[in-house]
């Protein structure tokens, strides 16, 4: 049973020292080292980090790019604020309004009643349900639209980017429905709970990083199992799977629906940490930085690809409060660089050149014992996050 | 036309156009039950599309396939596939990313739905199954290399296996000893004729020393209809065959 669960939800020895080492930094090296303000940073990387795993299911493994996973990202975003929403806006704190009760951007845009898919979201139960089934649903009606008249590649990725760019007109024109351009905001109680204070920002911090090790061990457990097989079989000779009595489609429909899922829950994790959620988070843009997180990660990587995430958002928010205008061409840039000469991301990187070096770590502890201890440790602090990263982007 | 037989697969009529090209034009023909049938022509006879309409690549014009007395033109690919038809294209067509293992294993006839296969789990008959089709194919060294590391000839061998895995009652090969050295012929003709023992076999080949080294009974497509039929010899000493494809 514990063997079971060891080559199957963390990938073997290799892969559980992966997903320790991942779980040791984010659960406790994270919120040691950094103050409130920098660990609720990092928090909101994670949340992309969900929708880069998603893309390591779907992308890495079933070869199908999609650049539209900030679609679910905003889909589970949306659900939770919605929610967050209609708790924030009770009859008592919106009295001033001419409609009190419901959200103040309906009231500035004169709806005088709850539109009826807005009802709904006063259930934190459906509310739950929504953010897995919602984007599962749109998931579903998109993969069964595709898939099964085999549209895929590059069709396939421009059609998911359209349906962003939809979305994200949809949401910004329809202003009084949706909070418009400027989102959902001024979210503050969670079933009374209040999510805007340090306790809670930590608890929020802790459950969301929890839930990404979940996430992971669930996708380990589907790329193990004869479906994970499956897609790597389909994404090199798909009618071989096809005419071997495989139903292609239906294994497609399945990994783009649970990456969606996985987005989304990302995207939940976003409203309720960042307190907020707007169109800028599930347009074309968000999607295609969330492929380039799964891409210098390593696509085949489920660990490296929330390095990847982490990297470069610390490198966004240092580099682009350094030089604002000139982020968006090294992003770009390294992303080219990265397809070039390492497909397979910082995972790659690691698997061919440090795992050579793994005969090194019998001598290096001789080495390095000598040192004293305060040098170490406050090496340690320092390089832990960096280190790390390029380090332990391990199991492929 | 649709009648009950004893054939295995009864190919009545059938008939595909390309824009108005007949790539196989009214064409009647049928397979016994442990039959090897061995299936040649010059280029551009047909051959391929032929398969290819069996397997469910292609939708026939119009005409009808039987197998086991059930139509299979309306059928899509991996349904033919599961009634027991199993086909081997013409480039070797394997898993390369995946070990010899793996390539027999994803082949296997169990865990196709996609629940199916997220929770199926290995059985020692399986496993037998493997150890047993990797002796035929003479991959049992190699059951965890990288399938995209192997010779060109391990791979149509390969590929073979997996089909094996599917268990069919039909195997369709589409010029199985392509690429391959005079030794590795050899012993894909003492494969083949082991493998219909119990499974009917259609062979597509140009090889005409392989063919002899197999067959039983030749099929000779010229534009899309029969040209001649029968024993191997037979079919060698007729005139028109002579003619359009093997005098040269």
């Amino acid at each position: 049973m514990m063997n079971f669960f060891i080559e199957r939800f963390l990938g073997g020895k290799q892969g559980a020292v992966a997903i320790a080492l991942l779980a040791l930094l984010i659960l406790v090296i994270f919120p040691l080292a950094l103050d409130l303000f920098r660990l609720n940073l990092v928090g909101k990387y994670l949340t992309f980090a969900f929708a880069a795993v998603g893309l390591v299911l779907l992308w890495g493994y079933g070869g199908i790019l999609s650049l539209g996973q900030g679609v679910f990202f905003g889909l589970g975003g949306y659900a939770m604020a919605m929610f967050l929403k209609l708790e924030a806006s009770d009859p008592q704190s919106t009295a001033i309004q001419t409609t009190p009760g419901i959200p103040d951007f309906m009231d500035w845009n004169r709806l005088y009643e709850l539109p009826w898919f807005w009802v709904p979201f006063e259930s934190f139960a459906f509310t739950l349900l929504a953010i897995l089934v919602l984007p599962a649903l749109f998931a579903y009606i998109i993969g069964v639209a595709m898939f099964k008249r085999r549209v895929g590649g590059v069709y396939f990725a421009i059609i998911t980017q359209v349906i962003a760019v939809i979305l994200t007109v949809l949401i910004v024109g329809q202003q009084g429905f949706t909070g418009g351009i400027n989102g959902i905001t001024d979210l503050r109680t969670l079933n009374g709970w209040d999510i805007r204070t340090d306790s809670a920002k930590y608890i929020l911090y802790f459950i969301n990083a929890l839930l990404l090790l979940a996430v992971i061990m669930i996708s380990r457990f589907v790329l193990t199992s004869k479906l994970g097989r499956l897609l790597l079989a389909m994404k090199d000779k798909e009618d071989r799977v096809r005419f071997s009595g495989y139903d292609v489609s239906n294994f497609k429909i399945f990994i783009f629906c649970l990456s969606a899922v996985i987005s989304a829950i990302g995207g939940a994790m976003f409203t309720l940490q960042v307190g907020f959620m707007s169109p800028s988070l599930l347009g074309v843009v968000p999607s295609i930085e969330m492929v380039i997180f799964a891409a210098v990660g390593g696509r085949m990587s489920l660990i490296g690809v929330v390095y990847g995430t982490l990297l470069i958002n610390f490198g966004k928010t240092g580099f682009s409060e350094t030089f604002p205008e000139l982020w968006l061409f090294f992003m770009g840039g390294l992303f080219i660089a990265v397809v070039m000469f390492f497909p397979n991301g910082l995972a790659g990187i690691y698997n061919k050149y440090v795992s050579k070096l793994a005969f090194l770590q019998r001598y290096l502890p001789a080495i390095k014992l000598p040192k004293s201890k305060a040098d170490t440790q406050s090496n340690a602090s320092s390089s832990a996050s960096t280190s790390d990263n390029a380090a332990e982007g391990a199991k492929s | 036309m649709s009648t009950n037989t004893d054939f295995l697969l009864a190919i009545e009529d059938l008939t595909v156009s390309f824009d108005g090209f007949k790539a196989v034009d009214s064409l009647t023909m049928y397979i016994d039950k442990n039959e090897l049938r061995v299936i040649i022509g010059p280029n551009g006879a047909g051959k391929t599309t032929l398969l290819d309409l069996i397997c469910g690549k292609t939708k026939a014009s119009s005409g009808s396939i039987q197998f086991k007395n059930q139509e299979i033109t309306k059928l899509v690919e991996h349904q033919i596939t599961r009634v027991g038809i199993g086909r081997k294209f013409q480039t070797p067509s394997i898993y390369e990313n995946l070990t010899v293992y793996q390539n027999l294993e994803v082949s296997y006839s169990e865990g196709r739905s996609v629940f199916g296969s997220l929770f199926f789990k290995s059985t020692p008959k399986l496993e037998a199954m493997i150890e047993e089709v990797a002796s035929d194919i003479q991959l049992t060294e190699f059951l965890e290399t990288q399938a995209g590391v192997l010779s060109h000839g391990q791979k149509q061998w390969l590929e073979i296996g997996m089909l094996l895995m599917q268990e069919p009652e039909l195997l369709m090969l589409d010029e199985p000893v392509a690429g391959m050295s005079a030794k590795e012929r050899d012993e894909t003709a003492e494969l083949l004729n082991r493998l219909c023992k119990n499974r009917s076999v259609i062979v597509i080949e140009h090889d005409m020393e392989f063919v002899k080294k197999i067959a039983r009974k030749v099929t000779v497509l010229h534009q899309g209809k029969i040209l001649a039929e029968g024993a191997m010899e037979k079919v060698q000493a007729d005139e028109k065959v002579i003619e359009v494809y093997l005098g040269h």
